[in-house]
């Protein structure tokens, strides 16, 4: 029973993080493609547009992994989450159907408009249909973000003598506390990784000497809507959403920050550190006194539980897992402000295009908001284990009680060349992309 | 309640194999009948701007299933756990052979996007007939051995097939004559309703040899459907019984034959979009006629010891499907809106639009 069950983890923990690495750039980019072709259409200036089609050819791309990544998500409540399926699906099946009714056949009726219908279309229509896609992508990260919340913090249900939950309650799955900060939270963060994508291929351009235009275009698009989004991922969205984790799961939050005991007179925070959870304690650990309770209560002195207060068995299943996976997101959170604050200010002083260890951290920072998506959605996840949802089903009683564990690693083997064959291919077609640049203005 | 979602999934299904059966179709045209580029690049403008929303009606089913018949979603998903797994892999290769082709100019690069979207295309549509055939069928729900279940009564797993190959054995699998002959007949009605497709969007070259397939086809299909009719009986001693308590279901097989035999017309209509409305109602009528035949069952047990999951045992509570009306209300306008939109832009001849070329 117990290796079905690591099976079934790994094959979703698989599955889901490769595919949002796709979803987070498409999420992003699509609001920054409604505003190169709105720039565009407003002062008629031809290399906004052309920004936006070739933005358009990499979000298609982008877009395609995403669906054919995200059918096996749905796919898979069902065939490795028969049991949580069966019991929850009156309520999560809610949101999910509503996220396929609402945005799939927004975003993919008027994607193909968007990318094949310029010429048949006009500019203002051919805009119009790019922001269709743009709303679309971004309601379906809002009925998945409501699913998510639900799990996190079930409202609006009952639960029956036979363990099934029921919806009581329509409207509270949207007026649910932990949706609108973790939706804005995750929505921003997706524009971390857009703005640091365009601005790592404008810097890549300006280093390399060529499209110098569109490199300046993407550095200074990415740099604006990088610093004002990261800065925003943390305050207000993230305080917000530590805020809920401590309200509502008040044991994943210390494990998130590695208190193992309740400290009284207010709680350090941790810079860095092992978690041992052999003596329970961490080691090598560099922290800063009362800051915690400081920002999580606005009181020095504040008392933060630990570990110690909550029964083992509740405690999450992976603590060191989720203490790095927490660290590693607010670490280089904090870094991307730090670099694109430095990059703002040169940008007024209008010394950005010249400045070379910007543009080249620039290029080298591409793959870490990725990470830092992907980290923040591990906390989120192992935050919440060992429950599927929380204080209520658990994890190791949701699985299909027929698959065995042959099965699923028959199929999470696949999924992994699969998957590896389509990241090669996806980085091969987007390196070409980008090597060969936006279309040249006009010959 | 439950009847209302249940026709609302049965039609989403439905609009799913017309639509999305296209797809399948041309692939398949694709993979043996295409020789020229030109006859290549004709099929891929026809369902290029097409195919991805066309997916999202599997998806959409998947989430009213999920929603609205929660225990039977759980059930079937896990217990067609292997063949549904691989319909995800064949659906990503599809995708990228489609999507892929036309981004790297090189001969063998082309040679083999064009082979992955024709094979998986054809695969799909087997597997899609397949699973009909699996599910009037049935399955050893509870998974029954020598009178006792092992499971809980509705859950199962089938392996993908067992040695006998008889959808009559004690320990079912997925492939048996049965349901493979369900599978060709997929494979013929989509590879037909496919190159309806193709005759209604383009001007290709290939439309005339096309006609000429399908002409011969529907002879194969009008064949296949007769014998799968004659060896019904072996999964359901009385295929007829729905409907001869209820005759206006009389209308679906009607619709199917209309399909069929409309279709040995074909080098005689007068427009181009006629094939494909005839092999859309054989698809839409086989379908219907198929579902209503096990009505209310969903899918039936082939144990005494297990009761089938019917629309009643495996629905949602009450409220959540009451409240699931408004909100599904909204949503299909605003689709029917959307695709409105889509193939008014799209009408016509797809030659010139360009798909696949970066």
């Amino acid at each position: 029973m117990e290796d079905m069950l690591f099976y079934d983890r790994m094959q979703f923990a698989f599955t889901i993080t490769f595919h949002y690495l796709f979803p987070q750039l498409t999420m992003g980019l699509s609001l920054l493609i409604v505003y190169f072709k709105g720039k565009f259409l407003y002062n008629k200036v031809e290399k906004y547009n052309d920004a936006a089609k070739f933005w358009m050819k990499i979000f298609a791309l982008n877009f395609a992994m995403g669906v054919v990544t995200g059918i096996p998500m749905e796919f898979q409540f069902g065939t490795n989450w028969a049991k949580f399926s069966e019991l929850t699906g009156g309520i999560i099946g809610q949101t999910l159907a509503m996220e396929g009714m609402f945005s799939f056949f927004l975003e993919s009726s008027f994607l193909g408009l968007f990318i094949f219908g310029e010429k048949l279309l006009g500019h203002k229509l051919h805009f119009v249909t790019g922001f269709l896609v743009f709303l679309g992508s971004w309601m379906s990260g809002y009925l998945i973000i409501a699913t998510h919340s639900w799990m996190q913090h079930p409202v609006g249900y009952e639960i029956l003598e036979n363990g099934k939950f029921v919806l009581n309650n329509f409207g509270a799955l949207f007026s649910n506390p932990w949706l609108l900060p973790s939706y804005l939270h995750n929505q921003l963060a997706s524009l971390v990784t857009a703005s640091f994508v365009v601005a790592a291929i404008g810097a890549f351009y300006l280093l390399n000497d060529k499209h110098h235009e569109f490199g300046r275009i993407f550095v200074k698009t990415g740099v604006i809507f990088g610093f004002i989004s990261s800065v925003l991922v943390a305050v207000p969205t993230g305080d917000l959403t530590a805020k809920n984790v401590v309200k509502y799961q008040p044991a994943t939050f210390a494990a998130m920050e590695g208190i193992f005991h309740t400290e009284k007179g207010g709680s350090e925070i941790v810079l860095i550190g092992q978690p041992n959870t052999l003596d329970k304690k961490l080691d090598n650990k560099i922290a800063v006194p009362n800051i915690l309770s400081f920002l999580t209560y606005q009181n020095w002195d504040a008392e933060i539980k630990g570990l110690n207060e909550f029964d083992e068995k509740d405690h999450p299943t992976n603590i060191p897992g989720l203490y790095y996976a927490y660290h590693i997101m607010v670490g280089l959170g904090t870094i991307f402000i730090g670099i694109l604050f430095f990059a703002v200010v040169q940008l007024f002083r209008k010394k950005l295009y010249k400045t070379k260890w910007i543009l080249w951290s620039l290029v080298f920072l591409l793959p870490f908001p990725y990470i830092a998506n992907t980290t923040g959605w591990y906390t989120a996840e192992l935050g919440r284990q060992p429950w599927l949802v929380y204080n209520l089903l658990r994890t190791s009683e949701g699985a299909s009680p027929t698959v065995s564990s042959g099965n699923t690693l028959f199929t999470l083997l696949g999924f992994i060349g699969l998957y590896l064959l389509l990241g090669m291919l996806f980085l091969i077609l987007v390196g070409k992309m980008i090597n060969k640049g936006p279309e040249p203005i006009k010959h | 309640m439950e009847l209302f979602w249940y026709i609302v999934l049965v039609t989403m299904l439905a609009v799913y194999v017309i639509l999305d059966g296209y797809d399948f179709g041309a692939g398949i045209i694709h993979l043996f009948f295409a020789k020229t580029e030109k006859d290549k690049k004709a099929i891929t403008n026809a369902i290029g701007p097409f195919w991805d929303a066309n997916e999202v009606w599997l998806i959409a089913a998947g989430g009213v299933l999920f929603f609205a018949f929660p225990t039977l979603y759980a059930s079937s998903f896990s217990g067609f756990y292997l063949p549904l797994i691989m319909i995800l892999w064949l659906l990503i290769f599809r995708a990228i052979g489609l999507e892929l082709r036309g981004q790297i100019h090189n001969s063998m690069w082309e040679t083999i996007w064009d082979k992955a979207f024709g094979i998986a295309s054809l695969l799909l549509a087997l597997f899609f007939g397949v699973a009909l055939g699996n599910i009037v069928r049935g399955v050893n729900l509870g998974i029954v051995m020598e009178g006792v279940s092992t499971h809980e009564a509705h859950y199962f797993f089938l392996p993908l097939w067992n040695p006998t190959f008889s959808p009559q054995a004690e320990h079912l699998g997925i492939l048996d004559w049965f349901t493979v002959l369900l599978g060709i007949i997929g494979v013929v009605s989509l590879a037909i309703h496919g190159a309806n497709w193709i005759i209604f969007k383009t001007n290709s070259s290939l439309n005339n040899r096309l006609k000429n397939v399908i002409f011969t086809l529907n002879f194969v299909l009008l064949g296949l459907v007769i014998i799968s009719l004659f060896v019904w009986h072996v999964i359901e001693p009385k295929p007829f019984h729905n409907f001869i308590t209820n005759p206006w279901l009389w209308i679906f097989p009607i619709i199917t034959f209309t399909g069929l035999l409309g279709l040995f017309k074909i080098k005689s209509f007068k427009k181009d979009g006629y094939g494909f409305l005839f092999s859309s109602l054989f698809l839409f009528g086989g379908l219907a006629s198929t579902v209503a035949s096990i009505f209310p069952k969903v899918l039936p047990s082939t144990n005494d010891v297990n009761p089938s999951l019917t629309i009643y045992n495996v629905a949602a509570d009450e409220y959540g499907l009451n409240v699931g009306v408004y909100w599904f209300a909204i949503a299909v306008v605003l689709v029917a809106i959307y695709m409105t939109i889509q193939y008014k832009v799209f009408k016509g001849k797809m030659d010139d639009v360009g798909y696949g070329e970066h």
